[in-house]
């Protein structure tokens, strides 16, 4: 188990040296995605005028106030709390994203699917697992918005946050095929009998 | 005792904006719990987060959790309370909408269909406002509940016949277990409605994930069920977060109606482990807030 500190973009190389239950921490850019950003960006035509080529992106819809415009809040909007959404509903666009846009870390909570898994292998990626609901905690690492797009789908727009020292984030997903939620999974299927035995259940 | 609306409105706002924020003393008692029995280095580690996160959102007056929920407010009400029922609930709409506004926090709310996002937290049926009664004199209870939707997408019904008995139950509540896996946010509540209709069912598997920790379903068959499905859940080694570990649920509760006689219903609903949920207690004297 090795700890990374990446500011992305990364290159391919740098994903591919990470391995399941690596640990990594995040500076620099961070882009925020969510169900209807991404529904817009790969159904509905719509681009993005954000260069995500190497960057990291994670599923959330963040709390937000809008303020005056500052340096401090250059886009006019400061963080209230930001965290994580369940990634699994999202599983379809893990392809587009890095084919499209060359994104090559995704953050979320709960894990994706083969689909992705594949996908991370084939093109060089990674999943990020972030412990979900943490999200008062996760807000102290973020330093400001930098920019949004496509903010007519607020709060399920486009964002670029600034984060520093966000993490540890847990590798639960590489490109050389592991994962630790098909891990938990298989083994919490090989346990299901013992379980159901222990409420007096008959399996075959 | 005759119910201020006013006082409704303003109880309504305060109990979202509250339950965003404070997570429950049986919730964090429960957290306790589960961190001094996990044997998994890689899970204590994830309950700790979840605890520093709980110590950052006070210290910070921050929000617990980005998701703010669908809201529900449950209300009860007692003997010789003097109330108009419509004007009651759109007090509580009124109080949900302005907390959004005046505490600028997301609104998660958005028409089915279309998905526009009307920014109040309200929309059609939303609140959900849930009415009840109960035996106390001049009490009046609203309880507010923001469900949070990662566990709430992990919803299900089963209408298992007679033939199968009790043990279509124990394995329904053990496969959803495996099925939610980490999308659910665990550690959970895993609730279970046991009987009832369809949509009764349902009802009783939300009342039974939302109780506080350490309340016992009133049924004596229902709190056996109760026991004996946390200890199997936990075998499972799902684990905080679905990363694994011993801590999948911090209990199972089931609620209970009696069903028909062809039919033997069995729905899970999940809380997670941002399992908020706020009080206020309307008295002759005033208004109190807890969970």
């Amino acid at each position: 188990m090795s700890h990374f500190d990446l500011q992305p973009p990364v290159s391919e190389d740098q994903v591919r040296r990470l391995r399941v239950n690596d640990t990594v921490t995040l500076n620099g850019a961070l882009y925020g995605i969510r169900d209807a950003t991404q529904i817009h960006l790969f159904d509905r035509g719509r681009r993005t005028r954000f260069d995500l080529a190497g960057h990291a992106v994670i599923h959330t819809a963040p709390n937000v106030k809008k303020v005056e415009q500052s340096a401090a809040h250059p886009a006019g909007y400061a963080p209230v709390c930001v965290g994580t959404t369940t990634s699994d509903r999202m599983e379809r666009f893990t392809r587009p994203l890095m084919d499209q846009y060359g994104v090559r870390l995704v953050i979320g909570k709960g894990g994706l699917r083969e689909g992705s898994l594949k996908c991370f292998g084939e093109l060089g990626g990674a999943y990020l697992a972030i412990v979900g609901g943490a999200a008062a905690l996760e807000t102290t690492w973020v330093e400001a918005i930098e920019d949004v797009d496509l903010d007519d789908l607020h709060p399920e727009s486009l964002w670029k946050f600034r984060v520093r020292g966000f993490g540890p984030l847990v590798v639960a997903m590489d490109s050389h095929g592991g994962s630790l939620y098909a891990q938990v999974k298989r083994a919490a299927q090989e346990r299901r009998a013992h379980a159901l035995e222990s409420l007096g259940v008959k399996t075959e | 005792m005759k119910v201020d609306l006013q006082q409704v409105e303003e109880a309504a706002k305060e109990l979202y904006i509250r339950a965003l924020k404070l997570l429950p003393p049986d919730i964090k008692q429960g957290f306790e719990a589960l961190a001094a029995r996990e044997s998994d280095a890689g899970a204590k580690r994830v309950l700790g987060t979840m605890m520093k996160n709980i110590s950052v959102a006070e210290d910070t007056h921050n929000l617990l959790c980005q998701d703010t929920g669908i809201p529900i407010y449950n209300v009860r009400i007692g003997r010789g309370v003097e109330v108009d029922g419509v004007g009651l609930k759109q007090a509580i709409r009124r109080g949900c909408a302005r907390s959004t506004r005046e505490y600028s926090f997301r609104s998660s709310i958005v028409h089915p269909t279309t998905r526009v996002n009307e920014q109040t937290s309200t929309g059609r049926g939303v609140p959900i406002v849930n009415f009840d009664f109960m035996d106390e004199d001049n009490l009046l209870e609203i309880e507010m509940i923001p469900k949070g939707s990662g566990s709430e997408n992990n919803s299900w019904l089963k209408m298992a016949v007679p033939a199968e008995g009790v043990d279509a139950i124990r394995t329904f509540v053990v496969d959803c277990v495996l099925e939610a896996g980490g999308k659910t946010c665990p550690p959970t509540v895993v609730g279970v409605g046991v009987g009832g209709t369809a949509d009764l069912c349902v009802h009783l598997a939300k009342r039974a994930a939302t109780r506080a920790l350490g309340s016992r379903c009133e049924d004596p068959e229902g709190a056996r069920l109760e026991q004996a499905l946390t200890h199997a859940v936990n075998m499972l080694g799902v684990g905080p977060q679905g990363l694994g570990g011993d801590s999948t649920a911090f209990a199972v509760h089931v609620e209970t109606a009696a069903t028909h006689i062809t039919m033997n219903p069995v729905a899970v609903n999940m809380q997670c482990h941002s399992a908020r949920r706020a009080r206020a207690i309307f008295r002759p004297g005033g208004v109190e807030y807890g969970f």
